[in-house]
């Protein structure tokens, strides 16, 4: 744990210190969103959009949680950076418990997004967004945002740890990026139509969104299985990032 | 183009950026086919002084002329007179040798056959003839400074000036490099200013140096004249038998005054050049074998440190 | 003159096609976007008063704003780099004009602008878009999106001249984004339901910028759409033109 802690006070730090390592992710999710609830608000109106709790909500809810993956893969293109700068293997030679490392790396991809969620939510709120849900359904919403953030930057990590480079940023960007986009973005899944319709039906992410939407709904939908899929996805990149970790310990940085 | 019969000169040339005043005041002149090496350490203001007299920053103040032309109103004529190979090799990664001096030559307005003509030629004269077609990016950093000489050259300028063109180079490249200047300028009469901060490469290469300090000129004369102001050379011999030291000391007395020496040792400074072959003989003469004989010269280090209180490694690390 | 901005150009179309990693994504990236976007927001064609029942056709025209954006990303970074290595130095000693090197290093965006317009046109005709002014239209769609890749792509050379850096450029790449994310990309502007948004909207030049190319596709012969894209576009190559060549003269300041 001290390990962990260690590295993630570190990881804070230096984002502190360098506001242009801040600022992209904190700026993207504000851009989106306002494009997204200021610009599409009008799709409300389309037979059958059977969200009571008004466009800002809907789209807020996909912005949490792409603010949240991305908040991970942010975290990652850090990791990455720090093998390519040899930090990455002083970690390794000094930490007792290298599982540890990927540990603190996830508290500073969480404290990070966390920033951004206060930010983001504040500004939707002053948008007008409207609650229906409740403080339970609330902790549900951003208790998903949370597994999200720790499955977006165990998955960055992974492949960080893996190639060791910042050059593999795309790779950890555009899985995310495709996976986030081919759910119900604009419209819920049951407006889709076409190919996306079913690639969206399938999508582990649409259920986390529809779970998310009826949260801020005050109309709580799909929730086990929600959960049951973050946690499935949680367990698959830990073990994906403790993988990659051990990649890099053989590899001798 | 033929060669110009006019060389470098400077007249208080100043550079001034904000509060820093890089140049402060230079007079210098180049010879037409001399080989002047601009000597000094990081931060000294080399680099600025090529920039202004190859036209790329103009003078805060004084004037200059490069080929008969003032770098700050003639700019085109003196950029048509020059080729330059600065501190960066400056090449794009993703073109080739050819292509890159395909480009140089277009843009100098050097077209058909005789474009080609020049290509290979140059090609072949840097060593590059087999890699031509690579990309630039494949090349070791003594092929791209080779080729970045060979860019220097394609429009057969009159007078080239290479800031630092051996930095970074293992030694078989700077020879090698070091052959094509020397080449250039007794062969083919091209003035060469070449800015270096190599002891080595000043003593060997150039006609005369300049030594630049905090932006202002320290010293200027032939390797030699600048040695010779500053000290003799100094002869150390260590006897083979501590008990020949006394005898040793008689002989050498002959040849200059003693000087600092090692313990074990005896040393003096030689009143000229051809000493130590004369010393040699003497101790050969007397029969005084010698486990080690030193001589040393002073270098361009020493004048630099006599000048300006420091050495130019010294200098370095400020 | 003409001979210098060929030499440029032509260099800026060979670098730029030699690095796959740096034209692929801008080619392929907005081709994922309009897949996934003329989906996703299919059922927006069932909004009263939208002008079309394929919002495939719709959005179209935004991938080649995206595009040029990207390519204009490409065209600030290569510049930058050759600050950054000396190369415009090198440029610099020879006799090439300042305004020669400023249009020839657009080359590669242009050509890359090229590509990608028939590529997405190519795409979208493939899967249906049919283009309501014909070969013409078609003919002009192309001209316009790659007159706008020339004017995003000058606009990234500005930022590399004032930025000197690759990272200076790129850093600049989220706020361009906006501006053209805060437009008529998704809806018609008459659509945008929340104010201020349909205001910035009314005001943003790339709104018009992609209804020009929009009415090509959608509309018909629309002189009015045709002129204000046009005129919004030739004005952003003016401008960035103008701020290029004033930065040139500071960053390149040879006698």
């Amino acid at each position: 744990m001290d390990v962990a802690l260690g590295l993630a006070h570190r990881q804070i730090t230096v984002l502190f210190k360098n506001p242009s390592l801040f600022i992209p992710p904190m700026l993207f999710p504000l851009m989106n969103f306002m494009a997204f609830a200021g610009g599409l608000s009008r799709l409300r109106h389309v037979p059958g959009f059977d969200f009571q709790g008004g466009y800002t909500a809907f789209q807020f809810v996909f912005v949490l949680l792409q603010s949240a993956a991305f908040g991970g893969v942010f975290a990652g293109f850090g990791v990455a950076r720090d093998f390519e700068r040899g930090f990455a293997r002083r970690l390794l030679v000094s930490a007792p418990k290298r599982g540890g490392i990927i540990v603190g790396y996830a508290i500073a991809a969480l404290v990070r997004w966390a920033m951004i969620a206060v930010v983001l939510t504040t500004v939707a709120l002053i948008a007008g967004m409207k609650i229906g849900g409740d403080g339970v359904d609330l902790f549900g919403m951003y208790g998903l945002a949370i597994i999200f953030n720790q499955v977006g930057l165990l998955w960055a990590c992974g492949v960080a740890m893996r190639f060791r480079s910042v050059q593999a940023g795309p790779l950890m960007q555009t899985p995310v990026f495709m996976a986030l986009f081919l759910a119900p973005v604009y419209v819920p899944l049951d407006l889709l139509q076409g190919w996306i319709h079913d690639v969206a039906r399938l999508n582990p992410l649409t259920f986390i969104l529809e779970s998310g939407r009826g949260f801020i709904e005050g109309r709580p939908t799909q929730v086990v299985t929600a959960f049951a899929l973050a946690a499935a996805l949680f367990v698959v990149f830990a073990a994906w990032a403790r993988t990659g970790l051990g990649t890099a310990e053989r590899a001798g940085s | 183009m033929s060669r110009s019969d006019e060389g470098i000169e400077a007249i208080g040339l100043r550079r001034q950026f904000k509060d820093v005043e890089a140049v402060a005041g230079i007079d210098l002149r180049v010879l037409p086919g001399e080989i002047y090496g601009f000597l000094g350490p990081n931060g000294a203001g080399k680099s600025t002084t090529v920039h202004m007299l190859t036209t790329l920053l103009p003078p805060s103040g004084g004037r200059a002329t490069v080929a008969g032309f003032d770098v700050a109103k003639q700019g085109p004529q003196v950029r048509a007179s020059i080729g330059a190979a600065l501190q960066e090799a400056a090449l794009d990664p993703f073109l080739t040798g050819a292509e890159h001096l395909r480009l140089q030559a277009s843009l100098h307005g050097i077209r058909g056959d005789e474009r080609k003509r020049l290509i290979a030629q140059l090609l072949d004269r840097v060593g590059l003839a087999s890699a031509g077609n690579r990309k630039v990016r494949t090349y070791s950093g003594g092929m791209k400074r080779r080729l970045d000489l060979a860019l220097a050259l394609i429009h057969d300028p009159s007078i080239l000036f290479l800031d630092e063109p051996t930095t970074g180079l293992d030694p078989q490249s700077r020879t090698a490099l070091w052959d094509e200047v020397g080449r250039l300028a007794r062969d083919e009469g091209v003035t060469v200013f070449l800015t270096t901060q190599y002891l080595e490469e000043a003593d060997v290469l150039a006609d005369r140096v300049g030594i630049i300090d905090h932006g202002r000129i320290v010293a200027e004369g032939t390797p030699a004249q600048l040695k010779a102001q500053i000290g003799k050379p100094t002869v150390e011999v260590v006897p083979e038998s501590p008990d020949e030291l006394e005898r040793l000391r008689t002989l050498l007395r002959r040849f200059g005054a003693e000087t600092a020496a090692r313990p074990g040792a005896f040393a003096v400074q030689l009143d000229g050049h051809g000493a130590l072959p004369e010393v040699v003989r003497a101790l050969d003469g007397e029969n005084l074998r010698a486990a080690q004989i030193n001589l040393h010269e002073p270098s361009l280090d020493d004048v630099f440190l006599a000048k300006t209180g420091r050495t130019l490694e010294g200098a370095e690390e400020e | 003159m003409t001979q210098q901005i060929w030499l440029i150009a032509r260099r800026s179309i060979v670098r730029t096609f030699r690095q796959p990693g740096t034209w692929i994504p801008p080619l392929t990236f907005p081709l994922m976007l309009m897949a996934v976007n003329s989906n996703g927001l299919r059922a927006a064609t069932h909004l009263p008063g939208f002008p079309t029942d394929s919002f495939l056709a719709f959005f179209l025209p935004f991938s080649f704003l995206q595009g040029a954006l990207f390519a204009s990303g490409i065209a600030g970074v290569d510049l930058a780099r050759d600050i950054d290595t000396g190369f415009l130095n090198r440029l610099a000693l020879t006799p090439v004009r300042g305004s020669a090197l400023l249009i020839g290093q657009i080359g590669g965006a242009v050509g890359l602008g090229t590509l990608q317009a028939c590529v997405y046109l190519s795409v979208g005709l493939a899967f249906g878009v049919h283009i309501d002014t014909g070969v013409a239209g078609a003919f002009l769609i192309l001209l316009l999106a790659v007159l706008i890749a020339t004017g995003w792509g000058t606009l990234g050379l500005w930022l590399a001249l004032r930025t000197g850096s690759g990272e200076g450029v790129q850093s600049q790449f989220p706020l361009l984004f906006f501006a053209t994310f805060i437009s008529s990309m998704n809806l018609p502007r008459n659509l945008i339901e929340v104010t201020w948004f349909r205001d910035v909207a009314t005001v943003n030049p790339v709104s018009y910028m992609i209804e020009g190319l929009r009415s090509l596709v959608i509309t018909g012969w629309d002189v009015q759409a045709l002129l204000l894209g046009f005129g919004f576009t030739f004005a952003l190559i003016a401008v960035s033109l103008g701020l290029a060549g004033r930065q040139l003269k500071v960053r390149m300041a040879r006698t």
